[in-house]
């Protein structure tokens, strides 16, 4: 594929970062444990990327249309990477997990199934969610596992960014007129609730933290409350003290959501299955 | 102009986007940003997204002053058939070493 452009004012390249068809390629097998904390991410990526795609046309200004998009690319390309190494250890494509799976065989938590609501309650969502993938990360990057070190390394950057954005308009919403204060207070009211989940540990997790591979969720609250505490205040918001939604881990409750989430994206995959588009 | 239009209008800012090292900043295009901080990343976002850039300004449009498409005669075709400002114009006197 050429990126060259005569005509453009500046120089296009693909750059030379990892990509999900290098770990399709690669000889690693993910074992099952593993390929099943890669699903606990690489779902939530999904999901969200889904979400977020929604805001295309829809965003106040098509600024942020391409904004939010450029984000949703991100959490896809994260899902891509993780749901390629885990279909591995099943002989699963990315898609075949994707696309193939049924609701209850998900691991997304219930933070990126929640509703995008207005902007604000997006940008509640995102700030939430990208403190804490930011926190994931930063330690996924010593991971024992090579592969998940990687993927980590190569989003770690683009969540840098996402926690950025997100914490911008928290900013704005937040210290800006009364009813965009209203609303983004209102956003961090709704998502709260599903806060408690992220930093949730399991039986799984554990074993994989013990061994170096996963880092345990719980470990990343402190930090997590340390750096979303001063934007939220900031901004002239309040940080909600509000009761965790019930059944916090990863054991199979999940929202009412997921189901109409899955619904419009396995749609066409499994009505024409392999279509590509 | 509806009071909608109005709020959800924010001001123009131009973009300029240097690719490399030793490089220029070329100017890219413009947006719509609510201030310069925004606009910084929304430049990130709709003009280095395909790895063009390594360094980003952005100027609010109404802090340029441009030249006046109309006078181009004066302004610019003035300076036509003039080679005594090129270098190439003049010979090189006898005796000068070096050049």
């Amino acid at each position: 594929m050429s990126f060259a452009s005569s005509d453009s004012a500046t120089r296009q390249s693909a750059g030379n970062a990892i990509t999900p068809e290098d770990i399709i390629a690669s000889e690693n097998k993910a074992p099952e444990d593993v390929a099943t904390y890669a699903m606990y991410l690489g779902d939530d990526a999904l999901i969200l990327a889904q979400r977020l795609g929604y805001w295309i046309s829809r965003a106040p200004e098509m600024e942020e249309d391409v904004a939010l998009a450029n984000i949703a690319q991100d959490q896809l390309g994260h899902a891509r990477f993780l749901l390629s190494y885990a279909g591995s250890a099943w002989g699963k494509t990315e898609d075949e997990l994707a696309y193939f799976r049924d609701t209850h065989e998900f691991y997304s938590c219930r933070l990126v199934e929640q509703e995008n609501g207005d902007f604000g309650q997006t940008i509640a969502r995102q700030l939430i969610f990208a403190t804490y993938q930011y926190e994931l990360f930063s330690r996924l990057v010593d991971s024992k596992d090579e592969t998940l070190a990687a993927v980590a390394a190569k989003a770690l950057k683009e969540v840098m960014y996402h926690l950025d954005h997100a914490a911008q308009w928290t900013l704005r919403l937040g210290d800006g007129t009364e009813e965009s204060h209203r609303r983004m207070q209102e956003g961090l009211y709704y998502m709260w609730p599903y806060v408690d989940e992220l930093f949730a540990d399991d039986d799984l997790l554990r074993d994989l933290a013990d061994r170096g591979i996963a880092v345990l969720p719980s470990t990343l609250r402190e930090s997590f409350d340390q750096r979303i505490q001063p934007i939220i205040e900031q901004a002239t918001l309040e940080i909600p003290d509000v009761a965790g939604a019930f059944g916090g881990d990863r054991s199979g409750r999940f929202s009412e959501h997921r189901g109409h989430i899955l619904g419009e994206m396995q749609v066409l995959a499994r009505q024409f299955p392999g279509a590509t588009w | 102009m509806s009071q909608h239009n109005v709020d959800a209008s924010w001001p123009l800012y131009e973009v300029f986007v240097r690719s490399s090292r030793g490089l220029s900043h070329v100017h890219a295009g413009s947006l719509h940003a609510p201030d310069a901080t925004m606009a910084l990343r929304n430049a990130r976002d709709l003009y280095t997204r395909r790895n063009e850039g390594t360094s980003v300004w952005v100027v609010p449009s109404d802090a340029i002053s441009s030249s006046d498409p109309d006078s181009k005669g004066g302004f610019f075709e003035s300076s036509q058939g003039k080679a005594f400002r090129h270098a190439t114009y003049y010979t090189k006197s006898e005796g000068v070493k070096h050049l």
